[in-house]
């Protein structure tokens, strides 16, 4: 028998005759970056993010396209940024640590409107922090993380199959706002297995064929040159392209909002949670669903833009809010200025790696209900 | 009448804004003519730095992109792995390149891109004012160095091109220097050698370029001339620092 060596790194191609596989969510954001038609990857190693560098290194290759594994995190983004400047589609992933180092590279691609997707898929901070899952990057995720007036999108995908989704999705936000995409999960998402549909790979031909970048740099040839920069010296000059990019910012804010609502309009408790969390939260939901509690679920799956006017409408009819986070209370601020005092907002989270049980939030909720 | 001498189509005409004396105007216009007489400026993609030449996108009539301070060499890497056929080259100062761009530089020329650098060596940050560079030579004054260099305090200057050319990744590197005539002509012809390396798909190739900065070194345009000749080409011998071709 021709029997080929299963490679410890999951590959789709083997599972040519399957309608579901297995892989890791670091593994499906890699595979769905291939399919969304990312041309260029450029990462550096670190931990719980390894499975996504390492399948680009075979898959990209594989595909001829570009993996580079960099001298920094530095260098990734800037990779990145140049592969954006040519007009490609790029992503470069990392854990939280490194995605600070990245920060001055997305700052410059909001700057100068470059699409590219960043994944981080978060760790324990701050400093080295841990190893372990966190949602401790919340508010670098969604305020801007480096200097200047800008906003990310941020996608937060709770399941690996939502991770192919919002990679696909991420791909073309960027290149429909012209600008950097986050993918937000921690290290249970990018390192547990879950079911994925073969199909949930096969993508609309308008994700895999980015639109038209006649700003990219080409070469001028047959038109004037173009100029990508973000400096602005000349009087008010900065000043009306920061206007511009909040239009922009508030276009997104109208039309990309996302979110999932779980048994709210009865609610007398609502939950809010996102990412792996908002799983646990959902169990705990259904158990006090059980005992005749009524508990519901708001979960952001923007994390920006936030979903406050869901949380404001839910805020008339609810009791209290519950926010759960894997952090010390960072979403919990954006939850409150939606609330705006109008509703009592409670928090129970585990920051540096504790992962909080359904039993626990349920607790949580029986004290409020 | 017949005109001999015109300014090249790649440079645009518009006043300039370094200062009297300065290298980098005679530097883009060595790029520029180079661009021209090998026929590449509607395929050529520059990257201006952060620094004196962050402006270099208002004289330079192709596509150029600017990249975070230190970074044109990762950002050059991305835009040539897309475009090969393109030509992709990175104009940096030695604030950019040898001090906060050390890394960028080193692995890039290591990986042996395909791409042309232009390093602009004035020993000083033109920009922020004239503070110490790396390559501020010993006993050198600057707004951060009111003493002196001093080689206890500060280190020595930095040898960056002698670094990268022990690098297997690096196929040419030359310093040339454009304080005088004959060394500009030089210069130009390393130029032109260095992005037909680039052309010929041979792999990295680098100019430094000791240029002229007499504000930042607090002195007239002759004196500059005078202290690239009696002090900065004695510690920075100009010539081939590596050629390696296949």
């Amino acid at each position: 028998m021709n029997k080929k060596k299963r490679d410890t790194i999951y590959d789709i191609r083997y599972t040519k005759h399957a309608k579901t596989v297995l892989m890791t969510g670091n593994e499906a954001i890699g595979e769905a970056a291939v399919a969304a038609g990312c041309r260029l990857y450029a990462g550096y190693p670190i931990t719980p993010q390894n499975e996504l560098t390492a399948y680009m290194s075979k898959r990209m290759v594989e595909e001829k396209r570009v993996f580079i594994q960099s001298e920094s995190e530095l260098a990734a983004i800037n990779m990145v940024f140049g592969a954006s400047v040519a007009g490609a589609r790029a992503m470069t992933s990392s854990s939280s640590p490194g995605i600070s180092l990245k920060q001055e590279g997305i700052s410059y691609l909001a700057g100068c409107e470059l699409p590219a997707v960043i994944v981080n898929i978060m760790r324990g901070g701050p400093g080295l922090g841990n190893i372990a899952p966190a949602q401790s990057d919340y508010f670098q995720a969604t305020r801007g993380g480096g200097h200047g007036d800008y906003r990310t999108i941020a996608l937060a995908p709770s399941s690996v199959e939502e991770a192919v989704e919002l990679t696909r999705l991420a791909f073309d936000l960027a290149d429909n706002y012209r600008g950097p995409v986050l993918v937000v999960g921690d290290g249970i998402l990018g390192q547990m297995m879950e079911p994925v549909q073969v199909s949930s790979f096969k993508f609309q031909v308008s994700s895999s064929q980015p639109p038209p970048k006649p700003w990219a740099l080409t070469g001028a040839k047959g038109r004037k040159p173009n100029i990508i920069r973000s400096l602005y010296l000349k009087p008010r000059a900065l000043e009306e392209f920061n206007k511009k990019l909040q239009r922009k910012y508030e276009e997104i804010k109208e039309k990309e909002t996302r979110f999932e609502e779980v048994l709210t309009k009865d609610a007398e408790l609502i939950i809010v949670a996102y990412g792996t969390t908002s799983r646990i939260a959902k169990a705990a939901v259904q158990s006090l669903r059980k005992k005749n509690k009524k508990a519901g679920l708001i979960r952001p799956i923007t994390l920006w833009p936030f979903p406050d006017k869901a949380i404001k409408d839910a805020a008339k009819n609810t009791k209290v809010f519950l926010v759960v986070e894997m952090s010390c209370g960072q979403m919990i601020e954006d939850v409150e200025l939606a609330v705006c005092g109008r509703r009592p907002v409670h928090f129970y989270g585990r920051p540096g790696g504790g992962v909080p049980t359904p039993e626990e939030i349920e607790k949580e909720a029986e004290k409020l209900l | 009448m017949r005109k001999i001498f015109t300014r090249p189509k790649s440079l645009r005409d518009v006043p300039t804004h370094y200062c009297p004396g300065c290298g980098h105007g005679i530097v883009h216009r060595l790029v520029c003519e180079v661009i021209d007489e090998l026929n590449i400026r509607e395929k050529t993609i520059g990257i201006a730095p952060v620094g004196c030449a962050v402006l270099a996108y208002d004289y330079w009539d192709f596509d150029v992109t600017e990249a975070a301070h230190g970074r044109p060499p990762a950002v050059a890497t991305g835009i040539k792995r897309i475009l090969p056929s393109n030509i992709v080259f990175t104009y940096q100062g030695d604030g950019d390149l040898a001090a906060i761009g050390t890394s960028e530089i080193i692995h890039t020329a290591n990986r042996g891109e395909n791409i042309t650098v232009i390093f602009v060596n004035n020993g000083i940050y033109g920009m922020t004012g004239g503070q110490m560079a790396p390559t501020t030579l010993l006993k050198q004054k600057t707004k951060t160095t009111p003493f002196g260099r001093d080689k206890i305090r500060e280190g020595y200057p930095l040898k960056i091109s002698e670094m990268l050319a022990v690098l297997d990744g690096v196929v040419y590197l030359e310093r040339v220097s454009v304080h005088k005539p004959v060394n500009v002509r030089a210069a130009k012809k390393a130029i032109k050698r260095a992005f037909l390396t680039q052309i010929n798909k041979e792999g990295f190739s680098m100019v430094e370029v000791v240029a002229m900065c007499p504000v930042g070194w607090g002195t007239s345009c002759e004196g500059s001339v005078k202290w690239i000749e009696d002090n900065i080409i004695k510690y920075y011998p100009l010539g081939v620092l590596k050629e390696k071709y296949e």
